[in-house]
């Protein structure tokens, strides 16, 4: 297992000379998204830890991408921040490659941001084998394209990354959350984006049918604010939002596809036949569903949004597909990074 | 030869049919506001203006272009601060000027969907009665338009909190060069493919022509106070930006000057600024009452303990918006003090501070060209301001090359030449400085995916390899390049 990034970039340099498709691998606590082609090289990257450079006053830490999320959150957490995008499976042993690569946002992903709104920059090895930086470590800057945000959902079809800087939240001094009652769901979707001009404490807001649950962070008077706001109770000793983060409540227990299905936050029920958690305000609608695949991802058509299929199916492709003119530049993006097409092909859609 | 005869010109006969004749500017005389942008040391008159009225328009100009190998430069409001609207001599200026139109604002789901030619300003208005705003506040948001705001991933005052440009948009439309009208990004907070909308941002005009973008909106914090707190050493006033962020306060705006910018703007608006103070902190704190209040008294202990020789607390709106008119007429201040002055746009992380003020004060020094500095404080967003005469013999290079120092200082200490005005024409040699060969070659690569021919506004934000090799010659010292031991990053 290569550690060191001259190892990495001489693996993938070899890979582009003798054309030789690459099957790069963090921890594999997301092997479940996306198609890998079974007879790939493996890359395996998880041997580049380390934490580069760390100091709590800017806000900002430099991390190799094999680095594990729990040793992050650790150091983070003795000092009093936090990662903002909440990246599941730290307790599983996923890398922060891993989490940037996939992009999977927690549930604050609504108010704070995404995967990729919390990097400044990577060094990453392009499909040619050279090591490209693009961004940096400062919070502002717009020098050079901007090629380290995409490689958030980019499931490792732009680059191997070898090293992030992340932006950094300070942790909230409280947070607590309250359960509101709602069965009705056009009337959760309501509550849960309106509630939010009255305060910037809500975090997280997820609707399960029968309950609003509604994460508050911030000073313990503007939670009490915000509570005033709302109403509700405050509910304790449990670890819900770790648990929806981390696809351990029951819902996803249930049969059928899992789907995750992205909408504008109003918009209306996805299928109030089928069973569904909705997260991130409305914006993330997890849905249980045997419908066939296409009909389920031309109602997300139809309403601006887009189904991801988090179950593994032969059957069926993780993403969305992408069509047209689209599809026609995402091509050519790969293409500039990966000429010769070996960095995980196939991984995040089928055409490339 | 620099210019065909309009008259005369195969092109610009092309586009009057498909284009009104009001929709074309074509003698040099009409062009002239067009010959430059906010940076306007640098000037060119294109061959031709033409400001389309519709998305169709766009799609037909860019076709012929393509079809006549004619390079294109886009252009909203034409306030760049790093010449990137600066014309092509046989260029077309393509001005997004009149596609102003507000398409439709969604309460609801919090968005704004606009074309290019709307104004930053512009949207908040529509939407302040809905007690929403759009965040991202250039200092020209009065006259930016969005257009430009996602080819530059415009920042302001605002952006540590609320994010940039790129943190704050769902949605563009884009024309590409084949005059194909592309969708990207959604309504959802992501959408499926590689996020070609971070890969826009920034993209200083080189990918498409964006055309019309969908928004997000905030609510209007209910409540902003704002602290000034003066200090006698700039050293302390860093420190102290970096004693609040730690201690987990993230500030609507948190901003700094120094000595000069002080003295200039206290002489011009009457801020209420302590003129004796070595460097003043302008931090506001912006949310609900109740939250307010409590961070208001946990800042005011931080800046206290960290050395502040005067704190105040605005009393009322009022005197919030005093204090803040100086900081905001920090440039206009500086025009009355000297006869021009030189913005600069590096950003640093902000424990280097208080070294590279030391540095830039030395500079100006070696120059002999007094210097201002304003200072995005809270996200290391460094603007110096050099002051100089240019109608004294060799002030603007002098003022060039002492900015050009400074951009290589931003990154020997790990910063970056550009936090929100754009590499443009102005800062394309400093791209040597910052990126290595592979880098600024994968740049190229993602160019020419794009535009296989370079025609959208060509010669700007990314430098060829042989300009670098060339501009790597010059400045190699001794044998070396300038701070050959950093690791770029």
């Amino acid at each position: 297992m290569p550690c060191l990034a001259a190892e990495i970039t001489s693996a993938v340099a070899s890979a582009y000379t003798i054309r030789t498709p690459l099957n790069i691998t963090g921890a594999g606590t997301k092997s479940f998204l996306g198609q890998q082609a079974t007879n790939n090289q493996p890359l395996d990257v998880t041997g580049h830890t380390g934490i580069v450079e760390y100091d709590p006053a800017e806000l900002v830490m430099v991390a190799r991408a094999g680095t594990s999320l729990s040793e992050i959150e650790n150091v983070l957490n003795e000092n009093g921040q936090m990662l903002g995008f909440e990246p599941p499976f730290a307790d599983a042993g996923a890398t922060l490659g891993g989490a940037v690569a996939a992009g999977l946002a927690g549930p604050r992903r609504a108010y704070a941001g995404a995967v990729r709104d919390f990097v400044l920059g990577s060094t990453f090895i392009n499909g040619k084998g050279e090591p490209v930086t693009a961004g940096g470590k400062v919070m502002k800057n717009v020098a050079g394209f901007d090629l380290f945000r995409p490689m958030a959902r980019s499931m490792g079809t732009l680059g191997v990354m070898l090293k992030i800087a992340l932006r950094l939240l300070p942790l909230p001094e409280v947070e607590k959350t309250l359960l509101h009652e709602e069965t009705d769901e056009l009337a959760a979707l309501r509550k849960m984006n309106h509630w939010p001009v009255e305060t910037q404490a809500i975090s997280a807001a997820s609707w399960d049918g029968a309950n609003i649950r509604i994460r508050l962070s911030g000073s313990a008077s503007g939670i009490e604010h915000a509570r005033s706001v709302i109403g509700g109770d405050y509910i304790t000793g449990t670890n819900y939002w770790q648990d929806l983060n981390n696809f351990r409540l029951d819902f996803f227990q249930q049969a059928g596809r899992l789907w995750r299905i992205g909408l504008a936050p109003m918009s209306e029920s996805f299928g109030p036949e089928s069973r569904q958690l909705v997260d991130w305000g409305g914006a993330q609608r997890w849905l249980k569903s045997d419908e066939p695949a296409v009909s389920i991802r031309t109602r997300a058509s139809q309403l601006g949004g887009h189904a991801d299929c988090f179950s593994q199916d032969p059957g069926v492709a993780t993403f969305h597909p992408l069509e047209g003119n689209v599809l026609a530049v995402n091509k050519r993006l790969k293409t500039a990074l990966d000429p010769a097409g070996i960095l995980n092909p196939g991984r995040l859609h089928p055409e490339f | 030869m620099s210019r065909t005869k309009p008259a005369t010109d195969p092109l610009i006969a092309q586009l009057r049919t498909l284009l009104p004749a009001s929709c074309i500017v074509a003698d040099p005389v009409s062009m002239k506001p067009y010959e430059c942008d906010g940076l306007s040391a640098y000037r060119q008159i294109p061959r031709v203006v033409v400001l389309p009225e519709t998305v169709e328009q766009v799609q037909a100009v860019m076709k012929t272009c393509q079809q006549t190998g004619t390079p294109i430069v886009p252009r909203g409001a034409g306030t760049s601060l790093s010449g990137g609207a600066m014309p092509h001599k046989n260029g077309v200026v393509l001005s997004l000027a009149r596609l102003n139109s507000i398409l439709q604002i969604d309460e609801d789901n919090r968005t704004a969907r606009v074309q290019a030619g709307v104004r930053n300003l512009q949207i908040s208005e529509a939407v302040q009665h809905l007690g929403l705003y759009y965040a991202p506040d250039p200092s020209s948001q009065i006259a930016c338009t969005i257009g430009g705001n996602v080819a530059e991933n415009a920042g302001g005052v605002h952006c540590l909190k609320y994010g940039l440009t790129v943190h704050n948009i769902l949605q563009v439309k884009m024309v590409n060069l084949d005059g194909e009208l592309i969708s990207i990004g959604s309504t959802a907070l992501d959408s499926p493919g590689y996020d070609l909308l971070a890969l826009l941002m920034g993209s200083e005009g080189m990918l498409g022509i964006v055309v019309e973008v969908l928004v997000r909106l905030l609510p209007r914090p209910k409540v902003a106070r704002v602290l000034m707190a003066a200090y006698d050493d700039i050293e302390k006033a860093g420190n102290a930006v970096a004693s609040v962020i730690a201690a987990g306060v993230i500030p609507g705006g948190f901003e700094m000057m120094d000595k000069a910018a002080i003295q200039a703007s206290e002489d011009f608006v009457r801020a209420g600024y302590p003129t004796d103070a070595t460097a003043i902190l302008l931090c506001e704190l912006d949310g609900t009452e109740d939250d307010v209040v409590a961070q208001v008294e946990k800042v005011e202990k931080l800046l206290a303990s960290s050395g502040a020789v005067d704190i105040r607390l605005a009393s009322d709106e009022q005197q919030r918006v005093r204090f803040w008119s100086g900081r905001k007429n920090a440039f206009p201040a500086m025009g009355r003090i000297s006869p021009d002055y030189y913005c600069m746009d590096g950003t640093i992380p902000r424990k280097e501070l208080g070294n590279v003020l030391t540095c830039i004060s030395g500079l100006s020094d070696k120059y002999g060209l007094r210097v201002a500095n304003v200072f995005h404080a809270g996200d290391g967003n460094l603007h110096p301001l050099i002051l100089y005469d240019a109608n004294q013999p060799d002030e603007f290079e002098k003022a060039e090359a002492f900015g050009a120092e400074i951009l290589d200082l931003c990154v020997a200490v790990g910063g970056t030449i550009t936090g929100e005005h754009g590499v443009g024409v102005e800062k394309i040699d400093r791209m040597c400085v910052q990126f290595d060969q592979a880098s600024l070659s994968q740049f190229l690569a993602v160019r020419k995916a794009f535009d296989p021919d370079g025609l959208l506004n060509p010669d700007k934000a990314v430098p060829t390899l042989a300009r670098c090799a060339e501009f790597n010659a010059m400045h190699v010292h001794h044998g070396q390049l300038a701070h050959p031991e950093l690791e770029r990053f």
